[in-house]
């Protein structure tokens, strides 16, 4: 304890307050562990939280508080169980099995051990027995600490719809026992990927919101990068830095990507002085460090890529060569049509647009991509470029008949008027 | 944010106990009051008499009319209440399901609206 005259009544709350965000979801990773389950663990945080604001503004601030947080919250869920095995015997071993390992040797909990309990917290929040939304929904609260109402806000979703996502969730880790572990070697790389998908797919909710009721929405992007750095600061494995630097790049864009009503700008268009510099900075780091190491996966090879964009002055200076190279190791690593869409369209940078068209039209002949509209998009630009009006014209109307989402449509129909043909 | 936890049951429940047993879930639900106090979480709770005991009450065309009711034709109905304050929705139903009632009937958890005052134009 620091002592008497640590600090007025007030500061010492606001110091309870500062804990609460820092620290809070790193001692209830901790109390999972210790008690064994979500739902005891939330409430002994709670208690937790309870007890230091009624004691640490008479006693001071302990001088380690996440020790006293976790000592506590454990103790008092203990209380608990114990009042309850009053009414309900089948909980009186547990009591006293949970007493028996707090009565055990001081508690180890030492910088590994803390870290360890996070890094058990995500992988048990993203296991691959949870649906892939209870997966998100389940992170972003236990994880990162945002509330059912910010979450269900964010993917506008009505709060009971999360609430019960994440009720399931627990109650299938509860019912399948699942244990509170980080997977073993062996599994670790198909694990990551299920980890890996979360904090992409919550990176892209935010980042490929439209504005205007995208305004009021919690920045998700910022908190999957949040659980990104996180993520690389617990296991600095190759593809989680990857996915770091790619998310940070893609951020770096943001304020150039859309005008203020929320037309899509292509990257051809943006304007690069809003591009932020720190962030590609960081981004660029790091595809060097994971470059420079023996693996290199999906996300850092599209890491690399976004690189080279966010080095590039201008299209015309951009290095395609390089970024071709990179697209064909892309397509080592996930052969999708998807990816060899985006190598066709690199490739008609370097070589010319009658090199691309031929491959984007080998692509569509495939049929996989036939319904999705960036590739008859990608079409209708290329035959533009060729001077194929008529061609350009049929194609956009066809992605036209594809696309969806507003902002997109709005894209192709003024890329269609400027054809100037009429329709 | 504030949570109201309501409380459907079915009383019929409590005809098949014993006097004790009646007591002793009372004393429970008071138990359980008292924890939720000590944790921050309690507002407010209290149990309502039987339906039968109920008026309902409206104002139409400026006529008051008071009825007996409301019989509902179901077996479970509103039986009592609990407002308690929780973090987030997630929360208020872990801290509903630890109240004794929930094991016998249905916990509504409903969000407590905020009602703001604003001057209107006329």
């Amino acid at each position: 304890m620091t002592g008497p005259g640590a600090g007025s009544g007030q500061s010492v709350a606001a110091e309870i307050e500062a804990l609460y965000r820092s620290h809070s979801r790193r001692v209830l990773a901790t109390l999972i562990r210790l008690l064994g389950d979500f739902d005891r663990a939330e409430e002994g945080l709670h208690d937790a939280f309870v007890a230091a604001a009624a004691q640490w503004p008479k006693q001071g601030v302990p001088a380690n508080p996440f020790a006293w947080l976790v000592s506590a919250g454990r103790f008092k869920a203990i209380d608990r169980l114990r009042q309850k095995a009053r009414f309900d015997a089948s909980v009186t071993e547990l009591t006293m099995r949970l007493e028996a390992d707090a009565d055990e040797a001081e508690m180890v909990l030492d910088e590994k051990t803390i870290e360890d309990d996070q890094l058990r917290l995500i992988f048990i929040c993203c296991h691959p027995v949870l649906p892939a939304d209870a997966q998100v929904a389940l992170t972003l609260r236990e994880v990162c600490g945002l509330t059912t109402e910010d979450i269900a806000h964010a993917f506008f979703t009505a709060a009971p719809t999360i609430a019960q996502r994440i009720v399931r969730a627990k109650t299938k880790i509860r019912d399948a026992k699942i244990p509170y572990e980080a997977p073993a070697r062996n599994e670790l790389a198909q694990r990551l990927d299920y980890v890996l998908s979360v904090i992409y797919l919550v990176f892209n909710e935010g980042y490929s919101a439209a504005s205007g009721a995208s305004l009021t929405r919690p920045d998700l992007s910022a908190e999957a990068i949040r659980l990104g750095r996180l993520l690389v600061a617990l296991l600095p494995d190759p593809e989680a830095t990857g996915l770091l630097a790619l998310m940070l790049l893609h951020e770096s864009r943001r304020a150039a990507r859309a005008t203020a009503d929320g037309e899509v700008i292509l990257l051809e268009d943006q304007d690069r002085a809003l591009w932020e510099r720190d962030r590609i900075a960081e981004g660029q780091a790091l595809v060097r460090r994971v470059l420079a190491g023996r693996e290199i996966g999906f996300y850092a090879i599209q890491a690399a890529i976004a690189a080279e964009h966010a080095g590039a002055p201008d299209m015309a200076a951009t290095n395609w060569v390089r970024i071709v190279e990179l697209y064909d190791l892309l397509m080592h690593a996930d052969p999708s049509p998807v990816v060899a869409l985006n190598r066709a369209a690199a490739i008609a940078e370097r070589d010319g647009p009658g090199a691309g068209l031929a491959l984007v039209d080998a692509i569509l002949a495939r049929g996989e991509l036939g319904d999705y509209h960036p590739a008859h998009a990608a079409r209708a630009e290329l035959c533009r470029r060729l001077g194929r009006l008529d061609e350009a014209a049929s194609a956009y109307d066809r992605a036209l008949s594809l696309a969806k989402q507003e902002p997109a449509r709005h894209f192709l129909e003024k890329r269609r008027r400027e054809l100037g043909l009429g329709g | 944010m504030k949570y109201v936890c309501l409380v459907y049951l079915d009383e019929a429940i409590f005809e098949t106990m014993s006097e004790a047993e009646g007591q002793r879930l009372i004393n429970e639900a008071l138990d359980s009051d008292d924890a939720l106090q000590a944790s921050g979480n309690f507002v407010y709770a209290d149990a309502l008499e039987l339906p039968s005991a109920a008026v309902s009450v409206r104002v139409r065309n400026g006529e008051l009319s008071a009825t007996d009711g409301p019989f509902a034709e179901t077996k479970e109905h509103l039986s009592g209440f609990i407002i308690i304050e929780a973090r987030d929705l997630n929360e208020a139903i872990r801290l509903a399901g630890t109240i004794p009632m929930a094991r016998y009937g249905t916990m509504e958890v409903r969000p407590v609206r905020e009602l703001e005052r604003k001057d209107v134009d006329d």
